[in-house]
């Protein structure tokens, strides 16, 4: 593997191939000339804004638009009727009142019957300006007859419990998905309850049960969701400005959606403003400015403000994870086995491959060795917005990987063993790999002891246990978590993987033009990633064209190939597949032209960064550009090899790549107050080969930020009424640097055996492994007090309660 | 973008000015001086004021000094000035405290003293101080001035004594010579309203306490403050036990609700833990540890 040679330097002083650089990007992004959807202003266009329901579960006995028509300013008020009256040309459903979500269910455009949670969209108004449209919203009246709201998951399937999806002939809260089943399955449901009833009949061997809760979350991006439509009623072209992490995906949605035919449909997604999975799927505003525009003959804005972002768009999580492990005595695991009950919201809008409907919660088995799992989940509706696998998770992976160092953390508090040792004896071995697990995934490669065991040197793990002994002695109160994570990212394997039908390969285009400069099409969409540096970087590894001499070019249907979008860490694993797939294909080309132009077989030619040379005689050598002049011009190419030096590729993945880490978190709880310090942090990450170190370290200090906000604070509860508490930056709390400790990062580098680059991905890694490190930290501090587990997020008031005995239901309203 | 409703803006020159200004808008017209709790209650159309009448410019309102033996700060001061103010840090070093941990430095840059007394959040940090200080504050009317001791100024939560036609000037407090002082908060997040905060000083004279005001915010206590605590530890020696004891009298007296912030229970615990962390830190500073 290439991953640590030093690459060699270019003339303005960027590593031509792999290497710390300044993200290309920053330049505008610190300028202040970033392009936003809401910097995209069209002549004529006007604003929308959406009337959102009040209630969590109501009917909608009637609407009347008539005060807000007449207001000045006003273009037209469109509701779920008139969405009714609007026949949809072919394809799911009837007409626009419903669209399909990514999982094959339906959701409400805008209501017509009821309302399903609070927030929901209601109506449109389409004004000249966005002041007038939001005034215009408080003059529409709606008359509404409540109804009793299931905001409790686990009372969804009560018999008697109000029925939500009624428009669907449903008579309970039960999810079917779309091969026909209500609960999902993986792992050996026998083998595993089998392990474990011998287990608890052996002597020998120990069997801890724990509930373990996931809460809510909100992937609360810095840019909320928007999207500005024009749907030029000349030609019929709709184009459409929109903050989406997957603009190729969403363009065939719209096809499907509005029965616009693919070809007259160009999707924009200009600079975007964070996504962690909130801009994936595609959301009523978006389309309420689609039917605007066609309405209007105007391009129509939509921006969704910071409450309706957190209310209505896609949540995270929402797990409750009845888990149960055995193990030996000495610290061996036996088995695992989950029993999921899935919050779904009131539409069943999770984003995730067709047969993964509890997406990758598969993973739940963890780094460790054993032969029996099996998981179970249950998803429900509740009048909760829907959405779901959002916020930097895999798919679930998230949920999977704080359950497992969860529940490992309670079998070391029950064996009364040390929990870096337990891990270190139940890790999986580097011989063992390709290793596959109990579920069926099969991880590519690790050094797991080895990466922990670098973390343990660098937390200086050993000093720590003696000063928490001391510490307790004298009845302070400092803990120790470990949280050691695998992920399985880089979705997918066509074969395996598709969303809505479309396989998840990603397509890309290398232009390399006669000056040796170079444009590279993406299929995938940057959100904040670094695309444009880290993927110039991987062509320049291919080529020796250096990374300032090649643009990287998304997010714009119309110049890029296709392919399913940036989210679950797939951009590298995939789409940096079909980078280093496509300038080798752009390489072997130049071989033929080089060959030509230097008279000789191209079999006496060899490679080194950026020339072919003739084996023996290095000073007979054409350097890329040279070759792309060359291909070009008028020199006679040999037979079959056509001019020109481009190439495309279409990246079909093996395998998921896996990378994986040890964190290790260190703090101080004050059990008078509750109050939790994170005094430490330790990460080491193994995502394989580093393109750029620099934006590695970037997005682990991102994720582990973010970690500590879902561990800490972060939550969006109900109330009995079906009231959001998390509406808003003052209820819904985000970390800020003084809650962050100086990030202290380690590495070591297993290449994935089946990505050319033997790269992994790592965007969310430091998410999925944080939050379980800081838990895990928390309650080992407090675990004298008899705590063996409490839910996120740990506030101080949900410590100090864990510390009473007399923990709080972190997902309800606080009692 | 959260879009406040149409509202018009009138800049005050004076004082005086301003109070012609909120006759001639009317009942709904609303002062402005920070915004930092005005300005988002409009973005999110929970208030909407008919006219905002902006009293940055009021260099009258503006200050910290010393008065005699009251320290008397403007009702434009900002929090920042306060967290400053070499005057407070002397006599109060629970001010420095408290607003070290009010909300983040560019509220604190913007945000007034004024402001935050009228806008009577049920959690605000300086609340808490000025009732444990038995601060005064003057209202302005067209009609002259009237001073209402800290403890008579609110009402209930969002209540005041300010009236229709009326405006904060200035707040007052005593100087305590010897007195020590001290804040605790609990908030989980920096720069979070408090789950619950304690504001106290303490004077220790011949090895009693001839002198001590509590103060208790977020947590439901009356007027802010804590009376028969305060009375229980007057004349009596400054011990662990006696400390202890005015805090759980304290937290006795509170009311606290049970919000996302915490449960009630735990809140009255933290009224208790906080109080009594507060008396220990202020007595030991009277006492010139």
């Amino acid at each position: 593997m290439t991953a640590v040679e030093e690459a060699p330097v270019s003339a303005a002083g960027n590593p031509i191939g792999f290497g710390s650089m300044k993200r290309k990007e920053d330049q505008r992004f610190v300028r202040g000339q970033g392009n936003y959807v809401d910097d995209v202003n069209l002549p004529g266009m006007l604003h929308g804004a959406i009337l959102r329901s009040p209630h969590a579960h109501a009917k909608i006995l009637s609407i009347d638009t008539s005060r807000a028509e007449a207001h000045p300013g006003v273009v037209a008020v469109i509701t779920g009727k008139i969405l009714e009256g609007i026949p949809r040309p072919e394809l799911l459903g009837d007409n626009f009142a419903w669209m399909p979500t990514l999982s094959y269910d339906t959701q409400a455009v805008l209501a017509t019957d009821k309302v399903r949670f609070q927030g929901q969209e209601v109506a449109f108004v389409i004004a000249t300006d966005r002041y007038t449209a939001k005034d215009a919203l408080e003059l529409i009246d709606v008359d509404y007859e409540p109804l009793p709201a299931v905001m409790d998951a686990k009372k969804a399937m009560d018999s008697g419990a109000p029925v939500i999806r009624d428009d669907k002939g449903q008579t309970d809260n039960s999810i079917t998905d779309v091969m026909g089943n209500k609960f999902w399955e993986s792992g050996n449901a026998i083998g595993t309850q089998e392990a474990i009833e011998k287990a608890k009949a052996d002597p020998n061997c120990v069997v801890v049960t724990q509930d373990i809760m996931y809460p809510r979350v909100h992937p609360a991006p810095m840019e909320t969701c928007g999207s500005v439509a024009y749907l030029d009623p000349v030609s019929g072209q709709l184009t459409l400005w929109t903050t989406s992490q997957a603009p190729h995906a969403h363009r065939t949605v719209y096809a499907m959606v509005a029965g616009l035919p693919e070809h007259k449909i160009r999707i924009i997604s200009p600079d975007v403003g964070g996504g962690f999975g909130n801009k994936v799927g595609v959301y009523p505003g978006y389309v309420l400015s689609v039917v605007g525009s066609i309405v209007t003959g105007k391009p129509v804005k939509w921006m969704e403000d910071r409450s309706e972002n957190l209310m209505s768009t896609s949540f995270a999580r929402d797990y409750h994870m009845a888990g149960t492990i055995a193990a030996t005595k000495d610290g061996q695991i036996l088995a695992v086995d989950v029993d999921v009950l899935a919050d779904h919201g009131a539409f069943n809008g999770v984003a995730q491959p067709t047969k993964f409907p509890a997406g990758f919660f598969h993973i739940f088995t963890g780094s460790y060795d054993y032969p029996h799992a099996h998981c179970k989940v249950t998803p429900v509706y509740t009048n909760k917005a829907p959405g779901g696998v959002a916020y930097a998770c895999s798919f679930r992976i998230t949920e999977a990987a704080y359950f497992i160092e969860r529940l490992v953390d309670c079998l070391a508090a029950e064996l009364g063993m040390d929990p870096a040792e337990l891990r270190l004896k139940n890790l999986i071995k580097p011989e063992q790999f390709p290793y596959e697990t109990p579920t069926g995934w099969v991880y590519d490669s690790g050094q797991y002891e080895k990466t922990m065991r670098l973390a343990m040197e660098m937390v200086g793990y050993d000093e720590l246990r003696k000063e928490q002994a001391e510490k307790r002695a004298r009845g302070e109160y400092m803990g120790i978590g470990i949280s050691f994570f695998t992920e399985g990212v880089g979705a997918g394997p066509r074969k395996d993987m598709d969303i809505l039908g479309l396989g998840m390969a990603d397509g890309i285009e290398l232009r390399v033009h006669p000056t040796g400069k170079a444009q590279l099409r993406l299929s995938v969409q940057t959100q904040g990633q670094g695309h444009e540096t880290t993927y110039a970087q991987i062509v320049a590894h291919e080529l020796g064209i250096p990374p300032e001499d090649i643009e990287v070019i998304h997010g714009d249907t119309d110049n890029t190939p296709f392919g399913l979008g940036t989210y679950g860490s797939r951009s590298t694993p995939v789409s940096g597949a079909a980078a280093a797939v496509v300038s080798r294909k752009v390489r072997d080309k130049a071989r033929l032209i080089a060959a030509a132009a230097l008279e000789c077989s191209p079999d006496d030619l060899e490679w080194s960064l950026g020339k072919w040379s003739v084996k023996g005689d290095p000073d007979r050598a054409k350097t890329i550009q040279e070759i792309a002049l060359l291909s070009h011009g008028s020199l006679e190419l040999p037979e079959g090899v056509e001019g020109h030096l481009d190439a495309t590729a279409v990246y079909n993945p093996p395998n998921l790549t896996y990378p994986y880490g040890c964190y290790i978190c260190v703090v101080d709880v004050d059990p008078g107050t509750g109050q939790v310090k994170i005094r430490r942090f330790v990460a080491v990450d193994d995502c394989g080969t580093r393109i750029n170190p620099m934006i590695v370290e970037g997005q682990v200090h991102g994720g582990l930020a973010d970690g500590v906000g879902m561990a800490l604070m972060e939550l969006i509860a109900f109330d009995e009424d079906g009231n959001c508490l998390g509406g808003s930056f003052m209820d819904y709390l985000l970390p800020t640097a003084m809650e962050c400790p100086d990030w202290e990062l380690g590495e070591t580098v297993t290449p994935s055996p089946h990505h050319p680059i033997g790269a992994k991905g790592v965007g969310e890694s430091a998410t999925v492994g944080s939050p379980a490190a800081v838990v895990n930290a928390v309650i080992d501090a407090i675990s004298p007090f008899g705590v063996r587990h409490a839910d996120m997020p740990l506030t101080p008031a949900n410590v100090w309660r864990a510390i009473q005995g007399n923990p709080v239901r972190v997902d309800m309203a606080v009692e | 973008m959260q879009t406040p409703a149409p509202v018009d803006y009138a800049r005050a020159t004076s004082v005086d000015h301003a109070l012609q200004l909120l006759d001639q808008h009317g009942e709904d017209a609303r002062v402005i001086a920070g915004g930092h709790s005005l300005i988002p209650m409009m973005r999110l159309r929970i208030a909407s004021p008919t006219t905002l009448i902006d009293l940055n410019d009021l260099d009258e309102l503006k200050g910290i000094r010393v008065e005699g033996n009251e320290i008397v700060i403007g009702a434009m001061a900002r929090h920042a000035e306060v967290l400053d103010s070499p005057i407070l840090a002397e006599h109060y070093p629970v001010f420095r405290e408290a607003e070290k941990l009010i909300a983040d430095p560019v509220v604190r840059n913007r945000g007034t003293v004024g402001g935050s007394m009228c806008q009577a959040d049920p959690s605000e940090d300086l609340s808490a101080v000025g009732s444990a200080l038995r601060g005064t504050v003057v209202i302005r009317s067209k009609s002259g001035s009237r001073t209402v001791p800290i403890r008579e100024f609110h009402f209930g939560p969002y209540m005041t004594q300010v009236a229709d036609g009326e405006i904060l000037t200035e707040v007052r407090f005593p100087i305590r010579p010897g007195a020590g002082s001290a804040y605790e908060k609990v908030e989980r997040r920096v720069g979070d309203w408090p789950v619950a905060s304690a504001g106290v000083f303490v004077v220790v004279k011949d090895g009693v306490v001839s002198d001590c005001g509590i103060g208790l915010t977020a947590v439901g206590a009356e007027h802010f403050s804590a009376p028969e605590a305060e009375e229980f530890l007057i004349g009596k020696a400054p011990t662990e036990d006696n400390l202890a004891e005015a805090a759980k009298i304290a937290a006795d007296s509170c009311n606290p609700i049970s919000d996302q912030r915490g449960p009630a229970d735990y809140k009255k615990h933290l009224a208790q833990e906080l109080t009594l962390r507060a008396l220990r830190r202020a007595s030991a500073a009277s006492q010139g540890a």
